[in-house]
């Protein structure tokens, strides 16, 4: 898709709220303060679809997610906005019991469309409460959908597909991300769900990496690359179902893996995404995967520490390094 | 309404000894006790309008109108049940009665309640929801949520609370604080306290507050005070112990919710004592079949647990996916 239209990621994922309103009028948009809007995504709306669409509600996290469950099954496709990642703990009886296990538990009578969105993760000293990302737990619950694109074309592609789903559906957005700018086409269109894409192609090692990580292992793909090092780096984009293909094709051609993933190591996505690559193409890898994600601590203020903690770009090329210098095997 | 009282008895009776004879996966809590509230509830609802239910369910879900031949097919595990087998008796689901779900987490029905009025109201029907749930789950926080925002945005959402006298093996009142019915004063929802034992007490109660909803006048809480006979779970003696009076029990057993309302139709001459014997004949062949056809009925293919994770995906296109 290309086009010359450069759009921040919030106006993004804004125009794939707009037009899958403008598509579908049982689209509605719930949340704290959606007419006015925090992070941007829900601002504006209102104007153009009114107050019956866009609602906003009280702070009552486990009730207004668990009443999309309701409301999906009445025939509403609610779209929520919980503002920010944490806030998920707060609704987890409704995501993880009722709104994920339902379609299950019924042998499948029944559909619930239903997006949850939210800004996400680190955004530069937010401190612990406010710089989770909740997808590792998520992830685990089954019967969610997660999505996590990394660029404003991506994000509207993607909200507009998880609107469109029948299943819930988290879409989340790497908070670090919404002033990040990009090509955005004008009209509608979808990105599918469960489709990962190379974001650049190499050969010598393959990087996995998710949401914000993936402009950051880009950039070191292309300092690597005067070194005379070729990197190719993955984007999952869709966490649940995950495009396994496409992270395994690439592992078979490079023979090299390291994971960047934005959230706590243990039980990330990257540990995750190793564990499978080593059981599927466990033949192809020439050393062992390796894994970048956070220290196992919540998220500390004070800048340093919190550097500390997080990954960062020196943090990736020094895995990518080790993967290159570690005996490869026969 | 008799008639669906003395089905819901006869159920749970079997489904009593079933679980003794070692027959019944899993565990169940029994209603018997109870059946004026469902049967007063749901008789003042259409068949388009819905329900959430608790883990005590059975009563609720067989007054709306769950046929009981696939319930206790569901009990048993099988495939011809509602959900196929994958809910059984704390997640029973019939979308197309309005049973939105039976529910193994306390108080978890109540936003969807709220949610399913919402919706309803927002895609302009006037059908209602009626939320069943215990004197335990009014202590929970969505319990109080709920409330708030069905006043705020006016919604035909009827909280309907089952005070049976006891939380698991708790009485009451040593866990919840004032009347439950005082709750919905301060979100200025019209709140009563009923007979639960009365099925006409029930039914009038819970018509006024559909019709309150049904107008647009938004929410109605409704206290019904009752009292179950049999364990909290079955095959709770194991472990609980005696933790209320027999004198208690013997004086509730006293106020059957059924044998008083046939006493009282007997004699206002609506029925003769032998028609409501044929009728509760017929409900109990209506169970004996219920058993035959559920131990008849096939197990699910083991492959089909991986099924239905996704509305539209079948579990073999998810693998080839992820392949
Ligand atoms: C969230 C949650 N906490 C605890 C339990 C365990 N539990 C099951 S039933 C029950 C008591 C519920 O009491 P009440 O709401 O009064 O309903 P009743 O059993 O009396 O019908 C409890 C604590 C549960 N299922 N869900």
């Amino acid at each position: 898709m290309s086009t010359d239209r450069r759009l921040y990621f919030i106006r993004a994922m804004y125009e794939g709220l707009r037009d899958a309103m403008r598509e579908d009028k049982t689209v509605v948009v719930i949340g704290e303060d959606v007419d006015r809007s925090i992070i941007g995504a829900t601002r504006g709306l209102i104007e153009e679809f009114g107050p019956e669409r866009v609602r906003n509600t009280p702070i009552s996290e486990a009730t207004f997610v668990g009443a999309c469950i309701g409301a999906s099954a009445a025939g509403l496709r609610p779209v929520v906005d919980l503002m920010v990642g944490s806030f998920f703990y707060v609704a987890m009886d409704q995501v993880a019991n009722q709104a994920a296990k339902l379609p299950y538990m019924s042998g499948g009578q029944v559909s619930l469309p239903i997006v949850y969105f939210t800004a996400t993760g680190p955004s530069g000293s937010a401190a612990a409460q406010h710089s989770e990302n909740p997808h590792p737990m998520l992830m685990n619950v089954a019967g969610l959908k997660i999505v996590m694109p990394s660029s404003p074309c991506d994000a509207k592609g993607l909200m507009i597909s998880a609107i469109r789903d029948p299943n819930p559906v988290i879409y989340l957005q790497d908070a670090v991300l919404g002033g990040t700018r990009g090509p955005v086409p004008e009209e509608p269109y979808s990105i599918p769900i469960g489709e990962a894409e190379v974001k650049r192609e190499g050969e010598d090692v393959t990087v996995v990496a998710i949401g914000a990580l993936v402009n950051r292992a880009l950039k070191v793909a292309g300092e690597m690359e005067r070194d005379g090092i070729s990197v190719e780096v993955v984007d999952p984009r869709t966490l649940v179902p995950m495009d396994k293909k496409t992270i395994l094709d690439s592992v078979r051609k490079t023979g090299r893996l390291v994971v960047c993933d934005n959230a706590r190591m243990t039980c990330s996505a990257a540990s995750e995404i190793a564990a499978f690559v080593s059981e599927e193409a466990f033949d192809s890898l020439k050393t062992a995967p390796r894994r970048v994600a956070w220290e196992d601590v919540p998220v500390p203020f004070s800048p340093v520490l919190e550097k500390r903690v997080l990954v960062d770009e020196e943090k990736i090329r020094a895995a990518v390094e080790s993967t290159l210098a570690t005996r490869t095997r026969a | 309404m008799l008639r669906l009282m003395l089905r819901i008895r006869r159920f749970e009776e079997k489904l009593a000894e079933l679980f003794k004879r070692g027959k019944l996966p899993g565990f169940v809590h029994l209603y018997i006790g109870e059946e004026a509230v469902a049967v007063g509830a749901c008789s003042a609802l259409r068949e388009d309008d819905r329900i959430t239910s608790t883990h005590r369910g059975h009563g609720h879900v067989i007054a709306k109108g769950a046929d009981v031949s696939r319930m206790m097919a569901e009990l048993l595990g099988k495939e011809a049940g509602y959900c196929r087998g994958k809910g059984g008796s704390m997640h029973t689901v019939d979308f197309s009665l309005g049973i939105m779900g039976t529910n193994g987490i306390v108080g978890g029905g109540i936003p969807i309640a709220v949610g399913s009025a919402w919706g309803d109201r927002q895609l302009g029907r006037d059908t209602v929801t009626v939320s069943f749930f215990g004197d335990g789950a009014s202590n929970q926080g969505v319990f109080f949520e709920g409330m708030n925002l069905a006043a705020i945005w006016k919604l035909p959402v009827i909280f309907l609370c089952e005070n049976n006298g006891y939380t698991e093996w708790t009485p009451t009142e040593k866990l919840t604080a004032g009347r439950i019915s005082d709750r919905g004063v301060p979100f200025g929802i019209p709140s009563v306290q009923v007979d639960g034992n009365d099925v006409i007490s029930v039914h009038e109660a819970v018509s006024e507050a559909v019709g309150r909803a049904r107008a647009g006048e938004g929410p109605s809480l409704i206290e019904a005070r009752t009292y179950r006979w049999h364990g909290h779970n079955e095959g709770e003696e194991a472990f609980s112990g005696p933790y209320r009076p027999e004198e208690e029990i013997e004086e509730w057993k006293g106020k059957d919710p059924i044998t008083t309302f046939a006493a009282r139709l007997v004699e206002q001459g609506v029925f003769a004592r032998e028609e409501i014997e044929r009728v509760d004949a017929e409900e109990k062949e209506r169970i004996e079949d219920a058993v035959r056809f559920a131990v008849e009925s096939a197990y699910p293919d083991p492959e089909e647990a991986l099924m239905h994770l996704f509305y539209d995906e079948r579990p073999r296109l998810q693998q080839e996916v992820n392949r």
